[in-house]
């Protein structure tokens, strides 16, 4: 097991990904939300909205839950408990940044898309995850990256939201 | 986690009926969206297999199938050979050869998909078997009861009526005591008798005599074709000692919840004023019972093993 971020290296990341959306967001005439992917991409989505917040960056928050949209729900593994999703906000019209922690085969991202157009039609989806740790499966890149990791297909990538760190094992 | 079949509550673990509950809980957002459906029964065949009148619990699986994504299809008695003599095992065979992914089915005779379960490979989902259990209005009313107290540990509940012949408060009286509640139930002699001292109920006589001590009122239909039987006189005496009014629900107090599994008969178990008060939970029951169903059927179904993809990884890595 290896510390891919300390707590430092997180901050340093999260400071990264704040520029980089204060940036890219320049410009957008729609409104903004970003759009956190349960359960990690939940409190990464917050962190971020408070540091554009103080930019004078105001965002609507939202949260997916995407088991209902998995693409593996007869693998015969044992199902995960339902998650609530909350889109409080008109997702037509709306730009949205999908918001995760670890970005890996590309799935979960799928899974989201399909789930936030069945609410609406978004005016654009941007993806902003922590850690993209490749071995992508699915023609599906991010648009604002923390850290890019090497690893090897079988690790695990876990991020710690109460200590601040990330974790290869 | 949960199983095969859903054939009955009793004997059902308390984990396995909170994992439905806390499932049920999160399919009621689905419900409230824009478009209210979701994909993960997408291809599979909901069957349901009717041997008894219904409208809701029938319509309530089938809108919560299809808004899992799976097709339904209505196998009703009236329309199929059985009025011309089939027997069950010869319809069950029938629609194998359909390849369903799971039936619901009601019977008048308790047992009935029990024996379909043993002898079929498909998912079986008890709608109602004689006067056995009605399993999934019971976790429907258990969800509408936690919804407003909070939980069902502690929980004091009435059921009123004919007790005896009532599938419906069986699946109650075995899911809510696992659950920690207590039962009180009340009803005429000849539909409260002494074979319900195997239940784990307290039985008392008169409504009066649950009310006063009840946190949640569950009111039974008064069945009229068991009327004129010798069980009951007359609607209008079991109304004035058994039913439901106003002066009763104000005795009762403020805060507890009136409940039915539909249909009513105003004016006989419940005055038409109770079943309109803001106590009345009734309307929500019927919106809780399509969450409840949809629980059940994505968890029975969605736990069917299927060829993995090679290569292929699952979310639960990232």
């Amino acid at each position: 097991m290896s510390l891919v971020l300390d707590p430092a290296g997180m901050a340093a990341a999260v400071d990264r990904l704040a520029e980089g959306l204060i940036t890219g967001l320049q410009g957008q005439t729609a409104p903004v939300a970003l759009v956190g992917i349960r359960t990690g991409g939940v409190p990464l989505a917050e962190r971020l909205r408070a540091r554009l917040a103080a930019s004078g960056i105001p965002t609507s928050r939202g949260h997916l839950d995407i088991t209902l949209y998995r693409d593996d729900l007869y693998t015969g593994l044992e199902k995960p408990l339902l998650g609530d999703t909350d889109l409080p906000f008109e997702v037509t019209g709306t730009g949205i940044v999908l918001v995760d922690d670890v970005l890996f085969t590309g799935r979960t991202i799928r899974a989201a898309l399909g789930e936030l157009h069945d609410f609406g039609r978004p005016a654009w989806v941007r993806l902003c995850v922590l850690v993209d740790r490749g071995h992508r499966e699915l023609p599906i890149q991010p648009d604002f990256v923390g850290l890019r990791v090497e690893t090897q297909l079988g690790d695990r990538v876990t991020v710690d939201w109460a200590r601040d760190e990330v974790l290869l094992r | 986690m949960i199983g095969k079949d859903l054939l009955q509550l009793r004997g059902m673990p308390r984990e396995t009926i909170a994992t439905i509950l806390d499932t049920a809980d999160q399919m009621r957002e689905v419900g409230r969206r824009r478009v209210k459906k979701v994909p993960p029964l997408r291809g599979r065949l909901v069957v349901t297999l009717f041997f008894e009148n219904s409208t809701r619990t029938k319509t309530s699986f089938e809108l919560a199938a299809k808004r899992l994504s799976a097709d339904t299809l209505s196998f009703s008695v009236s329309t199929s050979s059985t009025t011309k003599g089939e027997t069950l095992m010869d319809t069950a065979r029938t629609i194998f050869a359909m390849q369903p992914d799971a039936v619901v089915v009601r019977h008048g005779c308790a047992g009935a998909p029990h024996l379909l379960a043993r002898n079929f490979g498909w998912h079986v989902l008890n709608a109602g078997d004689g006067i056995h259990e009605h399993p999934s209005q019971g976790l429907l009313d258990m969800l509408t009861i936690r919804d407003r107290l909070g939980s069902l540990d502690g929980a004091r509940v009435a059921i009123v009526g004919d007790v005896q012949h009532s599938r419906v408060a069986r699946s109650n009286i075995w899911g809510l005591t696992t659950m920690g509640a207590r039962v009180l139930v009340a009803g005429p002699g000849t539909m409260c008798r002494a074979e319900l001292a195997g239940l784990p109920v307290e039985m008392r006589h008169t409504i009066d005599d649950v009310v006063r001590d009840a946190d949640v009122i569950m009111l039974l239909r008064i069945q009229h074709e068991r009327l004129g039987r010798g069980v009951l006189p007359s609607p209008r005496e079991y109304a004035s000692f058994y039913g439901l009014d106003l002066a009763r629900l104000k005795a009762a107090g403020p805060n507890v919840m009136v409940m039915h599994p539909g249909p009513i008969n105003r004016g006989v178990e419940i005055s038409a004023d109770v079943a309109d008060s803001a106590q009345s939970v009734i309307l929500d029951q019927v919106t809780n019972g399509i969450a409840v169903r949809m629980a059940l059927l994505y968890l029975l179904l969605g736990s069917d093993g299927a060829p993995e993809t090679a290569g292929g990884t699952s979310h639960a890595a990232d």
